[in-house]
């Protein structure tokens, strides 16, 4: 790792999602040195993990081929991955980052051949499937995935399946002895793009994601839609495998309020109304989809997919803030109670499966970050001059969409280069 | 340049590819059919030492084609990574070992199929040439924005901060926009609960301030000829003088234009004068300036004010604007804590369907407006009676009860219209194109009011960036939000997409990086967005051209002009190196130095067909290497099979499928043609906007020749992939083994 070139003209960009790529991807076409820190051991984020985009119903892995073409294509990127920014000092044009980098125990020798996975049986929770299924102790986290390379799961290091893996490969890619690597890092500039997570649905107690099989979150309704996904493609309910016809969305699961969290998550209605078209897709016309909301705000340019899924005759639209889910314990099929606020009817509505449109929070707790920044009560990194040579990109700055987020990071890449052009200048 | 040609050709044996394949036979196959002068295996060709193997070929023995047996081309990358050569890549892992059975009785098949793409590996190497910039435009960091509002000086701001000098343009007679003209803005920091002040004075000074910013104002840009690099804008002012200035690339801020009330005749606007829109409340609130708002009518107090929201918008009736403009919730309660603030006595009632009120400073804001006393009632106006007093009728959709309320005043959010120019000539409905015809010939015709052009582009095409929906100059990818449709022209703020005037600052910022990144790569010759920094560019042979104008008509992105005989000249800058003109051209006069008629062509006639009679057919396949090219390189990660006589041509686009390649090779005894690409229409994907579709036009002509030459329609078939389609791309090869097997082989061989 020593022959990583980093200096005060550096842009370190921490977080390799969809934000954090374009804004390495801008500054490096420009000809700025970029270095691209992520935690994963691929880069994509969280949008790898969705089916379609709204409101195009358009497939991520389509950008993401194009933005991963340019990173390979550019010297001026360097890509860690595994790794984690521990700490960061000092100021706009003279950074050092601290990055820890957990090993992956397959180094760059390895081709994606596969042939560690075929020798391997151990199997473990499967993070990029929201953990519904299993994937083996050596694999590659998905069809897309770059750097193309497979990854050993620690969970499997020091077992025989370790052994057989390291045994399978022709071309010595597997170090069973990787061990953790700590560099450090200068740079002029940081662009935090650290993404968001899922709201902890746990903590919803009335919504009994934790008691209740049919209830799930929209993330994983999503996973079940690809047809590499931990279902195959199929819209099931968990319980039983039972297709899932009549589908329950609840909007602002987790958000909106001031028991969890305070803000809108912004993409939680335009991400229901695009799984209903998911249901529409499965189902045709036995699809019933019932979405329950206080708004929805499909803003802007986004108002006309409401306006199509109003069309369909098979969703339906309840202004209301649920208040309870139960199970009818005999067909395992959640009961929604609350009351229609359009007219103030009180429902107790059985469903195949519920989908909690859960919100989306900053992926960094606001008090773990690395250095001083200023940060709104809700986590997310303000834009002030306080924040010195430290600009936040895409989720980390707000709840956006991916257009939105992209909007972002093409900003925050300018931001950073008009620091290291400054040291450039300074520089002589 | 001339280079003296020298093609390396390097087999790898590893990833199977030794066990599955007589890589002697492929050696052969490299030198005597493939010409290469050097050719060499190597167990593990992407280790340190295989690339080294390659390297010193290069450098010692002057390799300059260098073509890789091995994996897929967007496989292994960072290894083989050669400067100054052209690399060339026969997919004989994800394109043939993962795709066919390792089973004895498929042996032979298997290597012919190898042996094949070494073929045309080696023939697209021999056909390319190693892509030099034109050197038709150098750098020029000078950024034009046209548009003085809070978008347009913000993107000046901090593209002057990183360097780059910039000259606004701005119609009106000052800089502000219609953010100027508001008493307070949205909030835009923590705790986000109180108005801002709209900060367009220090934002004017700071512009004035800088020396690397220049600012015309009463000026628009009468014509701008040109392309990144090389833009050259006529900036023409009220008073007559015209100034013409070079610059490297265009950020459109030209802003919105508010609705036009009057349209709204059923809410009493026009007659009764306390019924305002959201901007004409600015004006008053800027005159009450901190003391009471008075109506208009009669000076009273307004002690009552109701706002309806979305007032002509979200709406498909004739003359309503169909979008929502994203800012009128937040502004009106803004508007609604002017007189809270003032006053917590006022009667405020928010009268909406939906508050969209997103992300952590929408919700708090919405949250304060309710804690100041805001009233918020789902309900739907539907007339305002005029009187001494406005009432408002409305169904209140909670109490599920109709309602008249008379207030001192009503506001009307009314949206924002885009000033995004005049459309292109493909996007006017029939009818304008009608008139038009009808004008030309000198027909009376009811005088239409035309759209000003914002920009007055010199492109053939339009004088205006195309319209997406609802008449907004934006992107049309999700990814991608500032890629439209003319390279080195972004556009920012509400004339892309309804937004706020926070946002549309923040979008100047990214227009400006666009803009200047576009300015930089022009000036050494790289393409932009999608074949980023591609050095190819298109040049044509002018004695065979026809002037037939089909490729400067077929060009998605207006790159190219005429001259004054009719020729094309291809503006390399505005140029997205797609290769649509290329396959528009009938007499197949335009290339690109590594990617023409023949590194394609040549390919097809590099395969081997077997004759008649020994029951191997040949399927070509043509795939887009955007969505269809990784879909079949993921079916074969997964080891999804399809037949093995199948040879796979990636291109960069369908609409650069020139008709000679699927006439070449139904000559040469293909059995079958498939073109994959990318999804067209409406909501298209195709990175070149319509490259899908013009290819299947350009076939559905070629049903007729097939069937002039006895051949089967269902020989040649185009169909539309998502680089999701991965179960799908080796079922449509075999769906056409099977059709082939039905209608039987191709007539042609020999």
């Amino acid at each position: 790792m020593s022959d990583i070139v980093a200096t005060n003209q550096t842009i370190l960009v921490v977080g390799g999602g969809i934000s954090g790529m374009t804004a390495a991807l801008e500054a490096a076409e420009v000809g700025k040195q970029v270095i691209l820190i992520e935690k994963r051991p691929f880069v994509g984020g969280r949008v790898s993990q969705l089916y379609k985009y709204f409101p195009k119903l358009c497939f991520p892995t389509c950008g993401l081929e194009i933005n991963q073409r340019r990173m390979n294509a550019n010297k001026n990127i360097t890509v860690l991955t595994m790794s984690e920014v521990t700490d960061l000092q000092g100021e706009a044009g003279n950074y050092t980052a601290t990055v820890k980098i957990s090993p992956r125990y397959v180094n760059a020798n390895c081709t994606a051949c596969g042939a560690c996975a075929d020798a391997v049986e151990a199997e473990f929770e499967n993070e990029f499937n929201y953990n519904m299924d299993k994937h083996k102790g050596a694999y590659l986290p998905y069809n897309m995935a770059q750097p193309q390379r497979y990854v050993i799961d620690p969970r499997m290091i020091g077992t025989d399946d370790a052994q057989k893996a390291k045994d399978a490969c022709k071309f010595d890619a597997i170090d069973l002895d990787m061990q953790e690597e700590t560099v450090e890092l200068k740079a002029g500039a940081v662009v935090w793009a650290t993404g968001w997570r899922p709201y902890d649905a746990n903590k919803i107690q009335p919504y009994g994601y934790d008691r209740i099989d049919n209830v799930i979150t929209s993330v994983e309704f999503e996973r079940m839609m690809d047809p590499f996904g931990p279902t195959g493609g199929k819209l099931v309910r968990p319980s039983d495998g039972k297709e899932a016809k009549n589908v329950a969305f609840i909007q602002c699961a987790g958000s909106r309020d001031v028991n969890h969290l305070r803000h809108c998550s912004r993409i939680c209605c335009m991400a229901s109304l695009k799984q209903s078209t998911y249901v529409s897709e499965k189902f045709g016309d036995e699809a019933d989809v019932s979405i329950y909301y206080i708004d929805i705000r499909a803003i802007d340019r986004f108002d006309d997919f409401y306006q199509r899924v109003q069309d369909d005759p098979n969703v339906k639209f309840i202004k209301s803030k649920v208040a309870s889910i139960v199970e009818n314990k005999e067909n395992g099929n959640p009961v929604l109670n609350g009351v229609d606020t359009e007219g103030y009817n009180r429902y107790a509505n059985e469903h195949d499966l519920v989908v909690l449109a859960i919100g989306m929070e900053p992926s960094v707790d606001k008090d773990t970050f690395p250095i001083e920044l200023k940060v709104n009560d809700e986590g997310y990194i303000e834009q002030d001059e306080a924040n010195g040579g430290v600009f936040a990109a895409g989720c980390s700055s707000d709840a956006l969409d991916v257009n939105r987020a992209v909007q972002s990071a093409t900003a925050s890449a300018l931001r950073a280069i008009q620091v290291v052009n400054r040291v450039a200048q300074a520089e002589g | 340049m001339a280079d003296e040609m020298k093609i390396g050709a390097y087999i790898c044996n590893g990833c199977g590819l030794g066990d599955r394949l007589d890589a002697g036979q492929l050696e052969t196959t490299a030198t005597r059919d493939g010409k290469a002068q050097i050719c060499q295996q190597h167990d593990f060709l992407c280790s340190e030492a295989g690339v080294k193997m390659i390297q010193d070929d290069i450098d010692n023995e002057g390799v300059n084609r260098v073509v890789i047996a091995a994996c897929s081309r967007r496989a292994k990358t960072d290894a083989f990574n050669f400067d100054n050569v052209s690399i060339h890549r026969a997919n004989l892992r994800e394109g043939v070992i993962w795709v066919r059975p390792d089973t004895d009785d498929m042996q032979e098949t298997t290597q012919e199929m190898a042996d094949d793409y070494i073929r045309m590996a080696c023939a697209e190497a021999k056909y390319s040439k190693i892509p030099e910039k034109s050197g038709e435009q150098g750098i020029n960091k000078n950024i034009l924005i046209v548009g003085g509002g809070v978008a347009g000086m913000k993107a000046a701001l901090e593209a002057s901060k990183a360097g780059y000098p910039c000259t606004i343009v701005e119609k009106s007679g000052a800089l502000g926009g219609a953010t100027a003209q508001l008493y307070k803005k949205i909030p835009t920091k923590a705790p986000y609960t109180d108005p801002e002040d709209n900060g367009v004075d220090e934002m004017i000074a700071a512009v004035e301030a800088d020396s690397n910013i220049t600012v015309h104002l009463n000026s628009t840009t009468t014509k701008i000829a040109g392309a990144p690099g090389r833009f050259a804008a006529d900036i023409s002012a009220e008073s007559g003088s015209t100034k013409t200035k070079d610059f490297g690339a265009i950020v459109q801020a030209s802003g919105f234009t508010p609705y036009d009330a009057n349209k709204l005749p059923e809410f009493a606007y026009g007659k009764n004068k306390d019924v305002v829109t959201q901007m004409e409340l600015e004006a008053l609130a800027k005159e009450a300036n901190g003391g009471a708002i008075k109506r208009p009518s009669d000076g009273k107090e307004v002690s009552s004010v109701l706002f309806i929201q979305c007032a002509g918008q979200r709406s498909k009736k004739e003359g309503h604007l169909e979008h929502c403009s994203g800012y009128c919730c937040s502004a009106s309660i803004k508007q609604a804590m002017y007189f809270k603030d003032q006053n917590p006595a006022i009667d405020t009632t928010v009268l909406y369907t939906d508050m969209r009120t997103p992300g952590a400073g929408g919700e708090n804001f919405y949250r304060s407006g309710q804690q100041k006393g805001v009233i918020f009632t789902k309900g739907i106006a539907s007339e305002v009676v005029d009187g001494a007093s406005p009432t408002v009728k409305f169904k209140d959709l909670i109490l599920d009860e109709d309602i008249d309320l008379e207030v001192d005043m009503v506001v009307l959010a009314t949206g924002m219209v885009p000033n995004s120019g005049q459309p292109t000539r493909s996007e006017l409905t029939d009818q304008e194109n009608e008139d038009k015809e009808s004008e030309k010939a000198g027909e009376e015709v009811e005088i239409r009011v035309d759209v000003e052009s914002i920009l007055n582009l010199d492109y053939r095409q339009g004088k205006d960036v195309p319209h997406m929906a609802n008449g907004f100059a934006d992107s049309h990818f999700i990814c991608f939000p500032y890629e439209t449709q003319r390279t080195g022209i972004y556009t920012a703020g509400p004339t892309r997409r309804p937004m706020d005037s926070y946002q549309a600052m923040e979008d100047a910022v990214g227009a400006a990086m666009r803009a200047i990144s576009e300015a930089e790569n022009a000036g050494l010759g790289r393409a932009a967005h999608p074949r980023v920094g591609d050095l190819s560019f298109p040049t044509f042979r002018k004695e065979g051209c026809t002037q037939c104008k089909r490729c400067t008509v077929e060009c998605p992105f207006g790159a190219i002009n005429e001259d004054e005989k009719g020729y094309p000249i291809y503006n390399e800058s505005r140029c997205r190196r797609c290769g649509t003109c290329m396959g528009a051209c009938p007499v197949r006069v335009i290339s690109f130095e590594n990617y023409s008629v023949d590194t394609v062509g040549q390919q097809i006639k590099a395969v081997d067909i077997p004759d008649e009679f020994d029951e191997k057919p040949r399927f070509l396949v043509l795939a887009c290497e955007n969505d269809a090219y990784p879909a079949l390189d993921m079916a074969a990660q997964n080891r999804l099979e399809y037949s093995a006589f199948t040879r796979i041509v990636p291109v960069r686009c369908l609409g650069s499928t020139s008709l000679s390649w699927i006439t070449d090779s139904l000559n040469s005894g293909f059995d079958g043609i498939i073109l994959m690409g990318c999804p067209s229409g409406d909501n298209y994907q195709c990175h070149f906007v319509k490259g899908s579709l013009m290819a299947q036009e350009r076939m559905s002509k070629v049903g007729d020749t097939l069937e002039s030459l006895n051949l089967e329609k269902e020989r040649v078939q185009t169909f539309e992939i998502s680089i999701t389609d991965i179960h799908r791309v080796p079922q449509i090869i075999n769906e056409m083994a099977e059709t082939i097997e039905q209608i039987g082989m191709s007539p042609f061989k020999f």
